[in-house]
């Protein structure tokens, strides 16, 4: 085995722990913890058998294992990016509702007398 | 028919007074949505007979007009008029923003700061036709002037148009809107009276290419 690879093992354990961790406390949705898990277990297949990737980039059709791995993670990366935009659009609309609706209630209104 | 200004203002309370008395005499009512300001906005445009409605936190451009909008039509509006609070729309224009609305020629009028010739800054006079351009190639909006802050609009058009942007992409989203629903709309030729205030109040480089950003991504998703 590798320093990297023992670092890298290291580091998921302690994600995956931090993962596990946060659904206990109610910090994510049993959803998120399984897409976390699940990311973070194929990075550990991945880091300690590396050939899979081979398999991966055959597939693919690019030349490297590592190859593949690096693209695939850019696409999931953008994924990730575009669902928080998403979500963070959703929040920001729902908070000009909230906004509208206190304005026109005229609740806070008594600030300017 | 009665005529309501609909004023959106963010921490103006220098200049929104003066605003205030040169549009009174023009509108039958004006209501001011303070969109969380830190200084004494409300307070002035309470002072000169505005309604006014208060976001307990700031939720820009967009999130302002939708909520002036909406106010205009519980208070009765026929017509809605949009100004700006930095006094660089001139209040004796709205009679001839208005006019296509009551003739019935249009739902939506925008008054074009580019339809006749007049002094600019230069960065306005750039950007704006480069947003125009960016409105024109995503959403197939025509427009001389797409940032257009006076704006007009029947009854029929405030009570169908949403508006979901909550900062400046409202601008292009009431034309694309406007233009989705099957309003007539019809450019207004308007002057634009640029102080060393409405200057610095406006569209700036910085907070223009976080616009463009958020023009592009909505784009994406809608």
């Amino acid at each position: 085995m590798f320093f990297i690879q023992i670092l890298i093992v290291a580091f998921a354990v302690l994600v995956i722990s931090r993962i596990v961790l946060s659904f206990k406390n109610g910090k994510i949705a049993i959803k998120g913890m399984l897409m976390w898990l699940g990311l973070w277990i194929a990075l550990l297949i991945v880091v300690l058998s590396p050939q899979i990737t081979g398999f991966l980039a055959k597939i693919l059709g690019v030349w490297r294992g590592t190859d593949a791995v690096v693209y695939l993670s850019i696409v999931l990366i953008f994924y990730l990016i575009f669902r928080i935009f998403v979500k963070l659009e959703k929040i920001d609309s729902d908070l000009t509702t909230i906004a509208r609706k206190i304005a026109l209630r005229g609740e806070n209104n008594h600030e300017i007398k | 028919m009665k005529i309501a200004a609909v004023m959106p203002a963010f921490n103006e309370e220098k200049v929104i007074g003066q605003v205030l008395l040169k549009l009174k005499s023009h509108v039958d009512q004006i209501i001011v949505v303070d969109d969380g300001s830190r200084d004494r906005t409300s307070q002035i445009a309470k002072d000169h007979g505005a309604i006014v409605y208060r976001h307990p936190i700031n939720r820009g451009l967009g999130g302002a007009l939708g909520t002036g909008i909406k106010a205009a039509l519980l208070n009765g509006a026929d017509v809605i008029i949009t100004v700006d609070a930095d006094g660089q729309h001139d209040p004796e224009e709205i009679s001839a923003m208005i006019k296509p609305i009551l003739d019935g020629q249009a739902d939506v009028a925008i008054g074009s700061r580019f339809l006749i010739k007049q002094s600019m800054p230069l960065f306005r006079r750039t950007g704006i036709p480069f947003f125009n351009l960016v409105a024109f190639i995503l959403f197939g909006i025509r427009s001389t002037d797409s940032l257009s802050g006076m704006r007009a609009f029947s009854k029929k058009a405030a009570q169908s148009l949403k508006i979901r942007a909550s900062g400046m992409e409202a601008s292009l989203e009431i034309l694309k809107e406007s233009r989705a629903l099957g309003l007539k709309m019809k450019e207004v030729p308007i002057k634009a009276i640029y102080t060393e205030y409405s200057t610095s109040k406006g569209l700036k480089f910085l907070p223009g290419l976080k616009f463009l950003i958020k023009v592009f991504a909505s784009k994406l998703i809608n």
